[in-house]
């Protein structure tokens, strides 16, 4: 065992390592950023139930199955839900949070194209999780 | 080593035997049992899946049921058992003992896997493998629920007893000329997933009762109504079962390690190496439990805390990865099916490994997170690494059970169809998680993306299944009719000095 130097080992560990470091810093950097919400982001309150979403604008006005936001505006997404976890997600825009009972979870973003997207559930919530859905319609300011 | 069906015996003998190869060939035969049983499962969820709208399984229930059994027997039925049969084969051999430590509490801990699989396939539960309350509480069907939280309780037991097996017939049964850094690497490997099983499984053990209070009334520990907190289960459960992926994964790198260095006719490239990645890996293991729980509401801190922790496992498992190349380069290779598997295993594991680094880097976790992303990443592990280095050691053990060769043709055509098929289905799963499709759905919207992709995954199942199926038919037909073996030599790999578990060892029947 001992008659083979062990350097290539070393250098493909240290190549390992330092490709980590690197995953590491730039993941916490970004998330970092990520998770800033922005002061004057309008808050929408998100309820996911079995088996639907339903969604509460700062105004009072409510919606279910679907959700209408303009465009260039910073939203505050807080989620919540009444029975089992769920997990609110428009993949579009790579917003994901889950829906927990007992708990608020806060998400956010900023639509910046006018047109349709598919929200969902992302965490399995029992007969119709296949089919808890909703649309997010952004639209121009007005 | 036992020649079951050239010396054959009535049935009962085997069964109620206590002897370590007896034992292992129980474990042996039933774990591949449940390997088809849950393949099979995987398949109608696949042909469900082909197109968008219901095609053979009537509801969505009835598929959330099937895709629930079909993890919890793969891994709890298959994989795990599957390890304890090599372990009951090899472990004593390795160490030099007559037996295991504790024969009769082998034989229990056998023996309490079937009703522990009777129970989970009798019941039938439909809250995934996860069984994360409160829908595991408030919403699962009753007597399925139950009887699969004490399924998984039998078996969490079945588990600790085997290991504890392993640790002592490692630890106090060794022969004493055989110093425990000369040990062989697979013996290593069950040493160190049998620790680790030991520190995690209690916690699992916790949280199962604790449903089951939840779920008689008796108690509200994951119920916000009453002040508990459905994310203490998630803690709780995967505190157990990040470790538990080391417990699946080590062993079958150490069946690797037992077929690399024969098929490549060289000495492993470094034994202390392969000992320090393990001794790793069992280690920081239980760094990185909450990596599955990005999206549940953690803090920042908590976030990059469980990151570091499973960036941490990395190094180790890349030095495994080494370890296999450098001891292939230069070697005079034999590509016969057991080392196909093997190296296929190894790409695979890479793969996965690669994967797993974006998984855990947090913002690209809330991409992937519970898409079918994540269904490919932890099947290249269960399947393609774990699966792959078990079929290629069951190969590799076929002559020693049964005095017989395989087809080796066969096999290699096994390999080759179920490494293309799970390069379709696990490769194409990743992009179709790209593309936002949720795991775990019994249909999904038309859109043509999703409806391509799902063919595509669909098509390589059907090849993984061709694929069990001859290995299966060959399996059979080679153990009453295959070629002899030449058990000195089974494999044609020349020179004694590759085989120490064939020293004679006192055999106690």
């Amino acid at each position: 065992m001992s008659e083979h130097g062990n350097w290539a080992e070393w250098v493909y560990i240290g190549v390992v390592c330092a490709l980590l470091v690197w995953v590491g810093a730039e993941a916490w950097n970004v998330e970092r950023l990520v998770e800033h919400v922005p002061a004057d982001a309008e808050v929408i309150k998100v309820t996911g139930q079995q088996w639907f979403w339903s969604f509460e604008h700062e105004d009072g006005t409510k919606e279910i199955g679907e959700l209408h936001v303009e465009k260039g505006k910073a939203y505050k997404f807080e989620v919540t839900s009444k029975d089992v976890i769920h997990s609110f997600n428009i993949h579009d825009y790579v917003v994901l949070i889950d829906a927990v009972p007992g708990r608020i979870n806060i998400v956010w973003f900023v639509p910046d194209e006018v047109g349709e997207h598919e929200i969902q559930c992302r965490e399995y919530c029992g007969l119709l999780h296949y089919n808890m859905r909703a649309k997010l319609y952004v639209e121009e300011s007005t | 080593m036992v020649l079951e069906l050239q010396k054959p015996r009535p049935i009962w003998q085997i069964m109620f035997s206590t002897h370590h190869t007896d034992v292992g060939l129980l474990y042996l035969i039933m774990s591949l049992a449940f390997f088809f049983m849950g393949g099979v499962l995987a398949l109608f969820i696949r042909i469900e899946l082909f197109l968008p709208g219901p095609q053979i399984i009537a509801d969505s229930m009835t598929f959330n049921r099937m895709f629930t059994v079909h993890g919890t027997t793969l891994i709890f039925l298959f994989i795990l058992p599957f390890a304890s049969a090599v372990g009951n084969y090899f472990v004593p051999i390795m160490v030099r003992y007559k037996d295991m430590a504790y024969p009769k509490l082998n034989a229990i801990a056998f023996w309490m896997l079937p009703p522990a699989g009777a129970l989970v396939w009798l019941g039938f539960a439909d809250f995934t493998w996860y069984a994360q309350p409160p829908y595991s509480v408030i919403s699962a069907p009753a007597p399925a629920a139950d009887m699969w939280i004490f399924g998984l309780k039998i078996i969490g037991i079945s588990q600790v007893l085997g290991s504890i097996n392993f640790i002592v017939t490692i630890l106090k049964c060794k022969h004493p000329d055989l110093p425990l850094s000369k040990m062989p690497l697979m013996a290593w490997s069950f040493l160190s997933s049998s620790l680790i099983v030991i520190v995690a499984i209690p916690t699992f053990a916790a949280a199962l009762l604790m449903l089951l209070t939840d779920r008689m009334g008796m108690s509200g520990f994951f119920d916000p109504n009453v002040g508990g907190d459905p994310i203490a289960y998630s803690h709780l459960f995967w505190f157990t079962f990040h470790p538990e992926v080391y417990v699946l994964v080590i062993p079958a790198i150490g069946m690797m390690y037992e077929i690399i260095p024969r098929f490549s006719r060289k000495p492993i490239f470094s034994h202390s190496s392969g000992v320090f990645a393990f001794i790793m890996l069992a280690m920081v293991s239980f760094a990185s439990w909450a990596h599955h729980m990005y999206a549940t509401g953690m803090s920042f801190t908590e976030k990059t805390v469980f990151m570091v922790g499973t960036l941490a496992a990395v190094p180790a498992s890349a030095m495994h990865v080494f370890n296999f190349l450098a001891t292939m380069w230069g070697g005079r290779i034999k590509f016969a099916t057991p080392m196909m598997w093997s190296v296929g295993g190894i790409a695979l594991f890479f793969a996965a490994g690669a994967g797993g680094v974006v998984n855990s880097a947090m913002p690209l976790d809330f991409i992937t997170h519970d898409s079918y992303w994540v269904v490919g990443h932890f099947h290249l592990f269960v399947m393609g690494t774990i699966a792959f280095g078990s079929f290629g050691f069951a190969y590799y053990m076929f002559p020693y059970v049964t005095g017989r060769m395989y087809h080796e043709k066969l096999g290699q055509v096994h390999f080759v169809l179920s490494f293309v098929g799970a390069i379709l289905v696990f490769f194409t799963q990743h992009i179709l998680g790209l593309f936002g499709m949720p795991r775990r759905v019994y249909d999904y919207p038309p859109f043509p993306e999703w409806i391509a992709m799902n063919q595509i995954i669909t098509m390589g199942a059907v090849l993984l299944a061709i694929g069990a199926a001859i290995w299966l038919g060959n399996f059979i037909y080679s153990m009453g009719r295959g070629k002899p073996a030449d058990m000195e030599d089974p494999f044609k790999l020349g020179g004694k000095y590759y085989y120490p578990y064939q020293q004679k060892t006192p055999h106690h029947d």
